[in-house]
């Protein structure tokens, strides 16, 4: 009998993958919040898991480093653009209002995905020890 | 891990906005610095940020940095001030004033600490993650 990570925590790595994945780019919003002609970015959390869920089969394979990769593709999702609510002048979309409260809200969701694994992970010892 | 680029970006982010932050500084500094040649007098100084295009052509390679491309001067035209009177007045009895904008030097510090502060936040709170992950199954 054997411990199959996968099945013992589910859904919940890949989650916090992709919370790490979408905190570096409103990051990198925030930082070129500033940067003229800056477009703001972000994932769509919905199409991210359903690729995932959908065994992955439109993504092409690098089976060698040279391969170039494919476009856009974050986790098997596109990355979006942002639309911003008002334009500005220099053309950038960062609106940082608006990023500050999806990064908020992105670190909430990590520190729930990480919750949910520190839970499973402690379900596991206890099984282990038999306590 | 990988999610130490963040730390790497924010940083960028807080570097370029302590450029601007220094250069507002030094062009207010310089605000009243009269000079007696149009060659010679002080012109306001403005950085000038770029996107890290490497990053951006990358589609993997999502977050990208600030990249400070350089530092250029204000091409408008000095304050010329009739005043024979002054010392540091050229033979046709003029004087030169910098091109500062007092105000908008201004608001380009207001606007430069906050984007500074919003990195210091991101930074803080990227780290608090990391730290927990890190303590991940105790």
């Amino acid at each position: 009998m054997s411990i199959n990570f996968d099945n013992a925590l589910g859904i919940h790595p890949q989650a916090l993958a992709l919370r790490e994945k979408r905190g570096e780019i409103l990051a990198s919003n925030l930082a070129n919040a500033d940067t003229p002609d800056y477009k703001a970015r972000d994932l769509d959390f919905k199409a991210v898991f359903q690729q995932t869920l959908a065994d992955r089969g439109g993504e092409l394979k690098r089976s060698q480093s040279g391969h170039l990769a494919s476009q856009h593709h974050v986790l098997g999702a596109d990355l979006l653009y942002r639309n911003p609510q008002h334009a500005s002048l220099d053309g950038n979309t960062v609106e940082a209002h608006i990023e500050q409260a999806k990064y908020a809200e992105n670190a909430v969701q990590y520190e729930a995905s990480l919750r949910f694994i520190n839970d499973d992970f402690l379900g596991l010892m206890t099984a282990i020890k038999g306590e | 891990m990988s999610s130490l680029r963040i730390f790497d970006v924010a940083g960028s982010g807080m570097n370029a906005e302590n450029l601007r932050l220094n250069l507002v500084a030094s062009n207010i500094s310089n605000a009243n610095s009269v000079s007696s040649s149009i060659d010679q007098v002080y012109k306001s100084r403005q950085p000038v940020f770029a996107a890290e295009l490497k990053n951006i052509m990358d589609k993997n390679n999502t977050a990208s940095g600030v990249n400070v491309l350089g530092v250029v001067e204000n091409q408008a035209p000095p304050i010329m001030e009739y005043n024979p009177n002054h010392p540091m007045a050229d033979a046709t009895g003029y004087i030169y004033k910098p091109n500062v904008n007092t105000v908008e030097e201004m608001a380009n510090m207001m606007s430069a600490s906050r984007s500074y502060q919003n990195n210091v936040e991101v930074l803080n709170t990227a780290k608090n993650l990391i730290l927990q992950t890190l303590k991940m199954g105790r």
